[in-house]
């Protein structure tokens, strides 16, 4: 029986078989393809700033998905490696090297690699609280001393450079948005296949099991110190590509790419994405990228609900997103995923509309508090009403209250249908 | 030397406060193995109910009424939503504080915005208690420092001397035999946290008008105050008390002398060089000590936890 169970997840893990390649090059094809499907200049920086996202979020899943380490200072490595590139790409400029523009990531991995060597040596003895609370600490201080060390980090508006410095790589200037696009998609496969690829080596694979019992993985003769140390330079390694990519993107750094809020922001996108699967941070970069140029858009209150979102994910899906899809795997292999699809819709959508009527009575309460003097219309999901009346505050709360009510009266039926489609015996009706 | 007494009052004051927050986080710490991120927050949290309490019915009920509430929002907390998520384990448990750290200054910013808060000291303490030299001290920093002084003299009583404070210690090693001589550590739990995060609240509901009250006030004193209980030694009273008076002096110290290091390094031998702006290392130059002082807290931690990882005052190793 075990045996039995053991033998398919050895041969996925051994070989590379053309199944297993399926996803990448299905990814790459639509990668290549976007900029077709989505022209406008908008669109393609949005992109841009998602696989970037995309990659310091995998290299932060390899420290705490992979290696159990919760880091809040993993900002610091992209940041120092953008910062270097960005000197790179001025020294570059003034004294006419020969380095094409799209080999400058590989100086920001390096440097990344570097401060990586040097924290890590001391970081990674431990993981847990220690490790969580030297990162915080390491974090704050290469953060506090970029205000400082103005002639590097250039103080608090930043240092910027020029992209289109020296001559054109294969005729390719990157003057625009879409040959910066590509460059980053490039950058963006290779190093999610790198990652992967660490993920199945004897290392990475060690790294799981030092997460999971550092005791045991030393008793049976490996260093649990070490393949931290490993999994701990590599993350730094690919963060700094990451930061790389983010010099020749926005030309510029400054304080905000480094300290702790935006070490913090990555921990919010992996965790919101799942921490158990590889493609996990992938889902949490694009969901949180679109959360905020699609949310921020339309309020102002993004955060409060990305926020109540992240508490949320914690609290009731540990798994994240994609633990949430993963979880119907097993059903759709029984072949019973059909069971859920009525459950799932009369509790969802009255779920979806409880969560719109919150958020009304939420804007409205805002707008109350903080519209200037006198101002008393608000427009809200496509009406414009008077924020001062009562019936559109009796409609939310009303809209509000009943569609959780009947949210909550279907869910014995949502979860008597999953047990349904998850269990084994035959079906009784 | 009036000018070091001076210092000494005001470092005093900011290392009282601190270990108001690190006492209890330390407790939390000690007691269930998480750190409390969250922990700052509740202190911005007694500042702002103290704020709008003052608004209606003064300062002192605003002392009185903000940490209670503090408190049971804590134990709250404990109960329904950290007791959760402690069956993931502690990176869970590290990232849900987290989480709250992050919503509790997105809702103080939904209701009450951005700005500061015109929250001020009671005209009761608005005067000078004594002069040192013409620098006058005033008397709420002497309010504030016997409020911490009272605190911490209770909560010692309290944990030593007391059959509450022998169970709490007792359910700090050993919950398991505790709960078999029957005992309610869960609710020992739920206690304990509501107790620290309300001395939490005490601590913002004194330092807000002095801080100021707006919504990055935690933030900016909440690393520092996991700075102080790692320094001091996680889960160690004493350990949180040395480490906040030693914060507290550092960064008043390094903020008040104006040393430059082009003197230091001038004194050593080296020699100024001619154009510092060509010099890679002209920041060296004009660095002053007030400037690094902040991060000198940062420093001391690293140091620490590299040289001796169980803190000052720590019997464990974190």
């Amino acid at each position: 029986m075990t045996e039995q169970a053991t033998t398919p997840t050895n041969l996925r893990a051994g070989r590379i078989s053309t199944l297993s390649a399926a996803p990448w090059v299905i990814a790459t094809l639509f990668l290549l393809a976007m900029p077709f499907i989505f022209q406008s200049n908008s669109a393609i920086t949005i992109m841009n700033q998602m696989a970037i996202t995309i990659i310091f979020a995998l290299s932060y899943n390899m420290l705490l998905g992979q290696g159990g380490m919760l880091s809040f200072g993993h900002a610091v490595y992209m940041g120092v490696g953008g910062f270097f590139c960005v000197h790179i790409m001025n020294m570059v400029e003034d004294m006419s090297l020969p380095l094409p523009l799209p080999l400058l990531p590989i100086f920001g991995g390096l440097f990344g690699l570097g401060l990586a060597t040097i924290v890590g040596s001391f970081s990674t003895r431990k993981a847990g609280t220690v490790f969580a609370m030297i990162s915080l600490g390491v974090g704050e201080l290469i953060a506090a001393c970029s205000i400082i060390i103005v002639a590097f980090f250039g103080g608090e508006e930043g240092v910027s450079g020029d992209r289109t410095y020296g001559l054109p790589f294969f005729g390719v200037e990157f003057l625009q948005q879409i040959e910066v696009y590509y460059l980053i998609v490039f950058w963006l496969i290779v190093s999610a296949l790198l990652m992967y690829l660490f993920s199945r080596t004897p290392v990475g694979r060690m790294a799981n099991a030092v997460r999971d019992n550092p005791e045991r993985a030393e008793f049976l003769g490996y260093s649990a110190r070490w393949v931290r140390f490993y999994s701990f330079c590599a993350s730094g390694f690919f963060a700094g590509i990451a930061g790389g990519l983010f010099a020749i993107n926005y030309e510029i750094l400054t304080e905000e790419n480094l300290n702790l809020t935006q070490s913090g922001a990555i921990l919010l996108i992996t965790f919101l994405g799942g921490i158990g699967f590889f493609f996990g941070p992938i889902i949490g970069a694009i969901v949180f990228t679109l959360l905020q140029t699609v949310l921020s858009l339309q309020t102002e209150l993004w955060q409060l609900y990305v926020g109540a979102l992240f508490v949320a994910t914690v609290m009731y899906f540990p798994g994240g997103l994609a633990g949430v899809l993963m979880m119907h795997v097993p059903a759709f292999r029984l072949g019973r995923a059909g069971h859920l699809v009525v459950p799932y819709i009369i509790t969802l959508i009255p779920a979806i509309i409880g969560i719109f009527g919150l958020c009304a009575l939420i804007e409205m309460i805002f707008h109350l508090r903080h519209a200037p003097l006198g101002e008393s219309e608000m427009t809200l999901f496509w009406t414009t009403f008077d924020s001062h009346a009562v019936v559109p505050w009796l409609m939310a709360l009303v809209i509000t209250v009943v569609a959780f009510a009947i949210m909550r009266r279907n869910m014995p039926t949502l979860r008597a249908a999953w047990h349904r489609a998850n269990s084994l015996e035959e079906e009784s009706a | 030397m009036d000018l070091i007494l001076v210092n000494l009052i005001d470092g005093l004051v900011t290392g009282l406060l601190l270990f108001m927050l690190s006492a209890g986080l330390t407790l939390i710490f000690s007691m269930m193995g998480v750190l409390n991120f969250a922990h700052a927050s509740f202190y911005m949290l007694g500042a702002y109910f103290a704020f709008q309490i003052s608004l209606f019915f003064g300062f002192w009920m605003g002392l009185l009424i903000a940490p209670l509430i503090v408190g049971v929002l804590g134990a709250g907390v404990e109960r329904y939503g950290l007791r959760r998520v402690h069956q993931y384990g502690h990176v869970p448990e590290l990232i849900f504080t987290f989480g709250l750290a992050l919503l509790i200054e997105e809702l103080v910013q939904f209701l009450w915005g951005k700005n500061q808060m015109p929250y001020d000291i009671p005209e009761v303490l608005q005067f000078t208690a004594f002069a040192i030299a013409g620098n006058s001290i005033p008397a709420y920093k002497i309010f504030m420092i016997f409020v911490s002084v009272g605190i911490f003299i209770a909560l010692l009583y309290i944990l030593t001397r007391t059959r509450v404070g022998m169970i709490i210690q007792a359910a700090l090693s050993y919950p398991r035999t505790v709960e078999a001589l029957g005992h309610n550590v869960p609710l020992v739990f739920m206690g304990v946290f509501g107790v620290g995060t309300a001395l939490a609240g005490v601590a913002g509901v004194i330092a807000g008008p002095v801080l100021g009250t707006f919504p990055g006030m935690a933030f900016l004193l909440g690393s520092i105050v996991f700075v102080t209980i790692v320094i001091g030694g996680l889960g160690s009273l004493w350990g949180a008390l040395v480490a906040s008076l030693l914060i507290g002096w550092i960064t008043t110290f390094a903020a008040a002398y104006n040393i430059a290091f082009a003197d230091i390094l001038m004194a050593i031998g080296f020699t100024m060089p001619e154009d510092l702006d060509d010099s890679a290392l002209r920041d060296l130059w004009t660095l002053t000590l007030p400037q690094i002082g902040p991060i000198l807290p940062y420093l001391l931690m690293v140091l620490i936890l590299v040289l001796r990882p169980q803190g000052l005052f720590g019997k464990r190793d974190a």
